[in-house]
């Protein structure tokens, strides 16, 4: 990956040596029936892994977490654990910190040697084809090889992980974790090909072709493009929008970052790619969210680093159009809003002022509205928000297709998308 | 502010923390410096024919993340010259006159041996002996420490031996390494000790490298059983204490050792009747400056309970400790557990079920949702963090059934969260021993 990255880019929390890691495991108060457990999709047994921790056994700590969440090195460090398991600590209620799960399941996963996922007691042998190659598809495909399944990941990148090796932040997982993910998975007997699905040729593979050679196909293929913005201005040149800004500072050597910087939009991706920008040299980092603070969709504790780092936030502005010059955005021109009644959802619906115009000079435009959907050319039923599925088993409207992830949830965590990769196996070998 | 100082057995301090003999008063620079930090007293590290020690020599116990819970060594006595340890002795009493310097010795089992080192002693200054009979490792394999205090004749004889010579008070310091330490105090008595110090280390293995398989400590791939000390033992000091003070045979005056950390444990040792009390693995672990607030600890403590002195509240604890045929069988506890400052750990119930009488139970939970998502709203987050705690978590107890155990109370994380309520069941008291003789 890219060199410089690393320096650029240094772990937001530092990891646990094993003194450390033991005092804080030590902390755990082994609750019965814990709630961390609960609260984490996937439902890693916590107090057990934490309490292998403080005992010395890592192998069976680090088995405990993969055994039930396969990304459980990525998931430990992306996970927004303050809504997830450490939120749900009952520490909180005593006035303590909750206990650093996130790190301590870091600190099991980097660490251990030499493991080994049991088989699961169901067998299986159908065949089962993933598509996408991202969390949901991994975490499909990894729990049915434990039942003996034969699995085939199809990804239309050069390397495989989705969003774990294309789209997290730097500071947060490293490409290099994700494809050690990766590794582990197809040492498990999972296989990964690179293939566009649903075109024909020698890079792809068709639908038809894939259900004459598998018995399921399990669709984790994520979100498409970002949202345009839909203004003005949104071709030129220094504008480029959130996602593909993440993944190019991640894959481009010698990436140019703009000296002023303009992040439309107010969710956990809008603040990644502004925090992303301070941390590449920007000089000024601007966010403008067309709500306020309290409408924000990010996390409190993303939008608390984000102002650490030195992102600047501006509220109820709307964007309507980038202005140009020789061909390059050099700034963007908003209207003032105000706050109206709730929509069905009850958010308030930001109204503009009239006369209110005013424009901001940059060099740069980073606009992050979340993602389109990828799965239209599927045949299969879908609800507003993806591909409609049984969420206790993924299960689509057509038995041989099974779904789960982004595509499914319209954008969530990494852990809930291993959570519906998981699910779907099992709906599987429980369907056979 | 209370007057600490003390008068043990005819030996004057300041106050009544001492330094145990061993490694913090190996030499009298040390001792001036501990001193200077507040120490009252100090034991001077066994003075007898110089050894040769090994290298390691330390191995501890750590637990729950703390380091040193317990400590274990097999270090001998003193490696230094007689003539060397005595001088300084003379020069830290020249200096220190009001301070209480204590020579520990130890030499082979003859009299004329004895004889020799307790004159030399006290030509040097010393305010008093401490005969070593409790050093379990290394010395007791050659006649001398642990293998006097184990036989009690023995230990019966050197006393008198030293005591023909002596003219400052003489304590014998007693091993926990016996089955009944109270036959040991008495033949000390009998011997014409002054006083007893107690205990020494117990013998122990504290664990094993598991990839070398050798124990701790490692001296050149064997090990050794050593003498186990720190505050893992102080249960055990406190028990054979009681055991001494109890015990009219015994009779004479006391001084406390064994995992003595702070002021607390200094006060629960005088509260059995020791008059001094003396601490090692804790300046070991920490520095002579701990005992600053040893001392100001323990003024504190007895100026909110009214103790102007030491003997104020020496012993108070001793007429407490009984046999268990004496205890009232007709008195009634129940656990009661504050439903406001539970915080639904859960570990009562576990406990009571797996460990205890089955008498905490949980209400039924709501089912659980089909799937759990992360949380996107903040409302939710908010909710998630903090809340009170949902009612299915709250074990309630069945005051029937439970047996007052103290196991739910012992576990639970919160302060005063579990409470043990007194019953009045209007039965009158009635002990083993009563109902059996009736």
């Amino acid at each position: 990956m890219i060199p410089g990255n690393l320096a650029r880019f240094p772990d937001l929390h530092p990891a646990f040596d094993s003194q450390s890691a033991v005092a804080e495991s030590n902390r755990c108060l082994y609750c019965f029936d814990a709630p961390c457990t609960t609260a984490c999709p996937t439902h890693i047994d916590v107090p057990r892994f934490i309490k292998k921790i403080s005992s010395g056994n890592l192998r069976g700590s680090a088995q405990t977490i993969l055994d039930a969440n396969i990304l459980g090195l990525s998931c430990s460090r992306v996970c927004p654990v303050d809504v997830l398991c450490e939120g749900a600590c009952v520490l909180h209620r005593y006035n303590q910190k909750p206990i650093e799960i996130g790190r301590l399941q870091r600190y099991a996963m980097e660490n251990v040697r030499g493991f080994m996922l049991t088989p699961r007691a169901t067998r299986v042998n159908f065949r089962v084809a993933c598509v996408g190659g991202g969390p949901a598809s991994i975490s499909c495909a990894a729990e049915l090889r434990r039942h003996g399944a034969a699995v085939t990941v199809f990804d239309n990148r050069p390397l495989p992980g989705g969003l774990n090796t294309y789209g997290v932040a730097e500071y947060k997982l490293r490409p290099a974790d994700s494809l050690r993910e990766i590794e582990m998975v197809r040492t498990m007997g999972v296989e990964f090909r690179r293939a566009e699905i649903g075109t024909d040729g020698a890079a792809g593979i068709t639908l038809d072709q894939l259900e004459r050679d598998f018995d399921f196909i399990f669709i984790g293929v994520g979100l498409g493009a970002m949202e345009r913005l839909g203004i003005p201005g949104e071709h030129l040149l220094g504008v480029v929008d959130a996602l593909r800004f993440i993944e190019r500072y991640k894959t481009q050597p010698n990436f140019q970052i703009g000296r002023t910087v303009i992040v439309i939009g107010g969710g956990n991706t809008a603040i990644d790619a502004a925090n992303a920008a301070v941390r590449l040299g920007a000089e000024n980092v601007h966010l403008f969210y067309r709500r306020t603070e309290t409408e924000m969709p990010a996390f409190q504790f993303e939008y608390d680093r984000s102002k650490v780092e030195g992102v600047r936030f501006h509220w109820t502005a709307q964007p309507v159009a980038i202005v140009e010059r020789e061909g390059r955005a050099v700034a963007v021109r908003f209207l003032a809003t105000r706050l109206g009644s709730p929509d069905s959802q009850g958010r308030r619906v930001p109204e503009s002022v009239p006369d209110s115009e005013y424009e901001v000079a940059c060099d740069m435009v980073i606009p992050a509205l979340g993602q389109s959907r990828l799965t239209a050319a599927l045949h299969l039923e879908r609800n507003g928000n993806g591909l409609a599925v049984d969420r206790a088993t993924g299960r689509t409207s057509n038995p041989k297709y099974y779904a789960g992830g982004d595509c499914v949830n319209g954008g969530r965590e990494v852990v809930d998308a291993v959570a519906d990769g998981k699910r779907a196996a099992l709906g599987m070998v429980n369907h056979a | 502010m209370p007057d600490l100082a003390t008068n043990f057995a005819g030996i004057r301090s300041p106050n009544p923390f001492w330094l145990a003999s061993g490694p913090p008063t190996n030499c009298g620079e040390q001792v001036m410096r501990a001193f200077d930090a507040g120490w009252g007293g100090a034991v001077w590290k066994t003075i007898g024919d110089p050894i040769v020690n090994v290298s390691s020599r330390y191995s501890s116990v750590d637990w729950n993340g703390q380091r040193m819970m317990g400590l274990n060594n097999i270090e001998l006595i003193s490696d230094r010259p007689i003539e060397t340890n005595l001088r300084e002795i003379a020069d830290v009493k020249k200096r220190y006159p009001n301070h209480a310097v204590v020579a520990s010795l130890m030499v082979d089992s003859n009299r004329e041996a004895w004889h020799d080192i307790v004159k030399r002693s006290e030509d040097a200054g010393a305010d008093g002996l401490e005969l070593n009979f409790g050093c379990p490792h290394g010395m007791s394999e050659r006649g001398m420490g642990s293998a006097v205090g184990q036989v009690p004749e023995y230990a019966c004889m050197i006393t008198e031996w030293v005591k023909e010579v002596a003219r400052t008070p003489v304590i014998v310091k007693l091993t926990p390494n016996i089955t009944d330490i109270r036959t040991a105090a008495r033949a000390a008595r009998r011997g014409g000790a002054d006083a007893l110090s107690a205990i020494n280390t117990i013998n122990s293995i504290t664990g094993i490298d598991l990839d070398t398989f050798t124990p701790r400590p490692n001296v050149g791939g064997l090990s050794s059983h050593g003498g186990y000390c720190g505050p893992a033992v102080k249960p055990i000091a406190l028990h054979l204490v009681q055991q001494l003070a109890s015990d009219p045979e015994v009779g004479i005056p006391l001084s406390g050792i064994g995992g003595i950390s702070g002021w607390q444990e200094a006060a629960e040792f005088i509260l059995l009747g020791c008059g001094t009390v003396q601490v090692c693995t804790a300046a070991m672990h920490y520095g002579y400056r701990i005992v600053e607030d040893m001392i100001d600890g323990l003024s504190n403590w007895m100026d909110g309970k009214g103790f102007g002195a030491i003997d104020d509240f020496r012993g108070l604890s001793v007429p407490k400790i009984t046999e268990w045929k004496h205890l009232d069988l007709n008195y009634k506890i129940v656990a009661r557990i504050n439903r406001q400052t539970c915080i639904g750990c859960d570990l009562c119930y576990v406990a009571c079920w797996d460990g205890a009488h089955q008498c905490i139970h949980l209400d039924k939970p709501p089912a659980p949702p089909a799937i759990t998502v992360t949380p996107v709203a903040k409302a939710e987050a908010l909710r998630a963090t903090g809340g009170p705690t949902p009612p299915h978590r709250i074990p309630r107890v069945d005051e029937v059934e439970c047996v007052g155990c103290n196991l739910c109370w012992l576990v639970c994380p919160v302060e005063n969260c579990i409470t043990m309520a007194k019953i009045e069941t209007g039965v009158p008291a009635q002990s083993w021993a009563e109902r059996t003789s009736a």
